[in-house]
């Protein structure tokens, strides 16, 4: 435990993601099995119960600390993990003090085996035993609060580097695709990035295929799209899912590999192996219901209305904002999911029936998703349609049209080379996308903050604030899209036109104007511009432009859609 | 005649005034005649007519604000003592740093004692805190919560050297302030056997110079800007005020470990704001339960408490038995020498 508490600590102070890897390839080289494979399902995020609740903490706590104080160090600390594990105390009738620190695989295991009062017993026998940065990580630990800046898909990234330095043939795919199929303390899979041992064999489980990625379209490649060698598809808004069923099970996963099935049990729950049975890549995204006699149905018909022949309503993509009420939620209710309805546009399938497309072409997997998802009935599955078109003339009208007036549905294009075999990660000259022009708005910097990294020294976080009456409201922050040296100008400008601060925010004169880009906007009641902006960079500094000039929040909203 | 201090101990828009020595005790603003403690920043200010303070407080002023910071000085070694008004004053040591003193006031046949800042933790770079008995003593509370407990600076040390030693290719920049906390981390890395120099930032430099007159031995200390290459920095220990951490001179040091000396550094949420990759938790004041024992070693009829989280100390006291009450200084910069 003390060496996984001491992991914990460090990474949770450290900005730099070198010195991370660093910190956890040492602990993964000098720590034994089990303990290392339970500190990296922990930091993962993996296991999959909580040790206590937090008001076993406070029960325990209160008696052993004067209330007054606990309460005023409670104020000050702003958080009870750390309040109490510097508070903890040693009380009268404690059970006998343990003789060591347990290992974390110890801890684990005896309150997995144990009961309520078991395990009130033993937290506080390790209250009593551990230091106070011992206790803060056993409590975050405990309470599955462990938020230490690494994330489940750094982690992997770094066994993978790990593995390398052992055997070279170790790359992160394999770790993505076994991941899902086995289970902590990893024992298996860390034997086999030591070098001594075999890749686990999941082929008896449901697992994580590494998906395909698009190279951004630039002006070279789209001089050579023709139809013939190139499909075009539409890019949806929502998020990329890979959906994968078979006798061994079922499972939805993020683009990342994550396994996502739990918040979306209206699809996974649906699902049955001898109806469904294979890997596929395609876009989840909210469904909304439409009247067919809606104006929205007849103008674009042929492009967004997903409904299908065999089923009697017509469904519509819904906005981005509205899959968001569904993402990451552990347990949604059953009025979320009835309120958010979502469904998947598949645009690719890896595996159908027991049978590997992967080494197939394009247009050959197509064809094959296409004739098995004419058979099936899921209500909730739609097939992502080919677009015709003549001549990249013809496919740049179609892109700017569309994405013009609906700009909420569609990201942009998606160009496929038909000859592509399926191939994970981001090989060169197959897929391409082609996003629509971004947004433009000008906006007043209100606030600027230090970046992280590298930029600690620069003001480079910044507030945006559009117009309401006389009043500035924020809208968006972005720390991103301008060159070094507009960074450079930009930290000159904060620092000399700082008028106050607070913590690390600094308030500015409101008088630089940026122009900043951003793919869509949506309604958002938790901010109180109204307004929440996708992916806001900052696209040009207006150093010409005055303030009283940028744009309106009226005039931000008739550029939501939807 | 005897009187209660409460008549003639009062704190205002200037600072804590005691009437019978007409004197203000650390004030914020210039005075006729000012009891100085120590020579932080926000007790030790320019401009007043009259200064008692020990000679080192006073060799202090005047590195910071020049010879003439007053009009007159008058220093005052631990335990002299001298007629002040219709009183006495004398300093005893209080440990906080260099010069640190407490103002021991003897008026109307009571005795007060304002203790500055103040700690109990060994510290080979001053003179260690003296216990004296008195009615009234008026306790810093800087660090008057229970969450606060400082660690042996020796522990602290040590992990910058650990992680010196993981991370060779990184500068690691420790953030400390100019006086007291630079000295006492370099003495403490010396203890360790860290004999490599030590760079510093130009604003250290005075002060360092000062402390090695005074008899500590502080190595080989090299100004970061007589440096030629900064690239050479990468591995080696650079001492810098908080205030250039993250800031522009940060920028020409070779892959930075930012790292940050203070007892602020125990809570978590301070660290991050800080961007302290590494915190350090060294203090120059005394912790929670080095403020209890104080208060049990002393004694006094009635505690007063000011500077700091009062309420908690306040609390604690009453519930030990002492009369206890938070007198509101006015001025006090939380976040500047700790």
């Amino acid at each position: 435990m003390q060496a996984f508490a001491n992991l914990v600590d460090k990474l949770y102070f450290i900005n730099s993601n070198n010195v991370k890897a660093t910190l956890l390839k040492e602990y993964l080289r000098t720590t034994p099995d089990p303990e290392r494979g339970w500190a990296v399902s922990a930091i993962a995020g993996t296991l999959d119960f909580q040790f206590f609740k937090r008001k076993m903490i406070k029960d325990l706590t209160i008696g052993r600390v004067d209330p007054v104080l606990f309460d005023l160090s409670y104020d000050y600390v702003g958080e009870m993990s750390e309040t109490v594990s510097h508070l903890w105390r040693e009380a009268e009738n404690d059970p006998p003090p343990l003789k060591q620190v347990p290992t974390l695989s110890n801890i684990i295991g005896t309150f997995k085996s144990g009961n309520q009062v078991q395990n009130a017993q033993f937290l506080t026998q390790l209250l009593n035993k551990l230091n106070a940065s011992q206790r803060w990580a056993l409590l975050k630990l405990g309470t599955k609060g462990l938020r230490i800046g690494v994330s489940a898909r750094f982690l992997k990234k770094v066994l993978a580097e790990y593995g390398k330095e052992n055997n070279p043939d170790v790359t992160l795919e394999d770790i993505e695709r076994v991941w899902h199929a086995i289970k902590p303390p990893y024992i298996e899979l860390l034997t086999w990035l030591d070098g001594n041992g075999e890749l686990p064999d999941v082929s008896d489980r449901v697992v994580f295929q590494p998906v395909m990625l698009a190279h951004p379209a630039d002006d070279g490649v789209l001089n050579t799209i023709l139809p013939d060698k190139f499909r075009a598809e539409w890019k949806f808004d929502g998020i990329r899912v890979q959906l994968s069923v078979s006798e061994n099970g079922r499972a939805l996963y993020s683009r990342t590999g994550d396994d996502i099935s739990y918040s979306f049990p209206d699809i996974v729950e649906n699902l049955n192996y001898q109806d469904i049975n294979g890997v596929f890549d395609g876009e989840l995204v909210a469904l909304e219901h439409l009247d067919c006699k809606d104006s929205k149905i007849e103008k674009n018909a042929d492009i967004f209305v997903i409904s299908k022949v065999n089923h009697t309503t017509s469904v519509t993509i819904g906005s981005f904002n509205n899959l968001q009420q569904r993402l990451n939620k552990k347990k949604p209710s059953k009025k979320l999911i009835s309120a958010y309805p979502v469904g998947i546009i598949l645009y690719d399938c890896l595996f159908l029936n027991g049978n590997d497309l992967r080494g197939m072409m394009l247009d050959q997997r197509m064809q094959q998703l296409s004739s098995w998802y004419t058979q099936q009935t899921f209500s909730f599955l739609f097939l992502s349609r080919g677009i015709a078109f003549e001549n990249l003339q013809e496919l740049s009208e179609i892109r700017s049209n569309v994405t013009r007036e609906n700009s909420h549905y569609v990201e942009g294009l998606m160009i496929k080379r038909r000859s592509s075999t399926y191939v994970a990660g981001r090989p060169k000259g197959y897929w391409y996308k082609w996003k629509r022009d971004p947004l433009l708005i000008d906006a007043v910097v209100m606030y600027a903050q230090r970046g992280h990294g590298i930029r600690s020294s620069f003001y480079s976080d910044f507030t945006f604030g559009c117009w309401h009456g006389q009043q500035l409201l924020p809208i968006c922050k972005a720390y991103s899209g301008f060159t070094d040296e507009e960074l450079k100008a930009l930290d000159k400008w904060v620092r000399n036109n700082t008028i106050g601060r607070f913590g690390p925010v600094k308030d500015v004169n409101k008088t630089l104007v940026c122009e900043i880009a951003f793919d869509s906007i949506h309604k958002s009641n938790r901010h109180k511009s109204g307004v929440a902006m996708r992916f806001p960079r900052v696209h040009r500094i207006r150093w010409d432009k005055p303030a009283e000039e940028a744009e309106t929040i009226t005039q931000l909203l008739q550029l939501v859609s939807g | 005649m005897k009187a209660h201090p409460q008549t003639w101990l009062r704190s205002d828009k200037n600072g804590l005034y005691c009437k019978p020595l007409a004197a203000y005790i650390d004030p914020v603003t210039p005075v006729q005649r000012a009891i100085i403690t120590h020579g932080h920043a926000d007790h030790a200010r320019p401009g007043h007519s009259e200064v008692y303070a020990t000679p080192q407080t006073l060799d202090i002023m005047r590195i910071r604000y020049g010879d003439d910071f007053c009009e007159r000085s008058v220093p005052m070694a631990y335990s002299e003592e001298k007629v002040l008004g219709e009183g006495t004053l004398r300093f005893a040591p209080a440990g906080h740093i260099l010069g640190s003193a407490q103002a021991v006031i003897e008026a109307c046949d009571y005795r007060v004692v304002v203790s500055g800042d103040y700690k109990r933790h060994f510290d080979p770079t001053c003179t260690a805190f003296d216990v004296v008995k008195c009615d009234v003593f008026i306790s810093e509370a800087t660090f008057g919560l229970p969450v606060f407990t400082h660690p042996p600076i020796e522990r602290e040390m040590q992990k910058l050297l650990d992680s010196l030693a993981l991370f060779p290719q990184r500068c690691h920049l420790v953030g400390v302030y100019a006086l007291g906390k630079c000295q006492r981390v370099i003495i403490a890395l010396r203890e360790l056997n860290y004999t490599k120099p030590i760079y510093i930032h130009g604003a250290l430099i005075n002060l360092c110079k000062y402390y090695e007159t005074q008899g500590m031995i502080l190595g080989e200390l090299i100004p970061v800007s007589s440096v030629e290459n900064t690239k050479t920095l990468a591995g080696e220990i650079v001492l810098a005020p908080p205030s250039a951490l993250n800031d522009r001179w940060s920028r020409k040091l070779p892959n930075v470990m930012t790292c940050m000396a203070s007892g602020w550094m125990q809570i978590r949420a301070r660290s991050k704001q800080r961007r302290a990759e590494l915190p350090l938790i060294i203090s120059d004041h005394a912790d929670w339960n080095e403020l209890i024992q104080t208060l049990q070693d002393i004694n006094p009829d009635e505690l007063w408490v000011t500077h700091g989280r009062e309420e908690a100390l306040v609390h604690f006291a009453k519930t030990l038995g002492f009369k206890a009450k938070a007198l509101s200084l006015v001025g006090y910069e939380e976040d500047a020498n700790s």
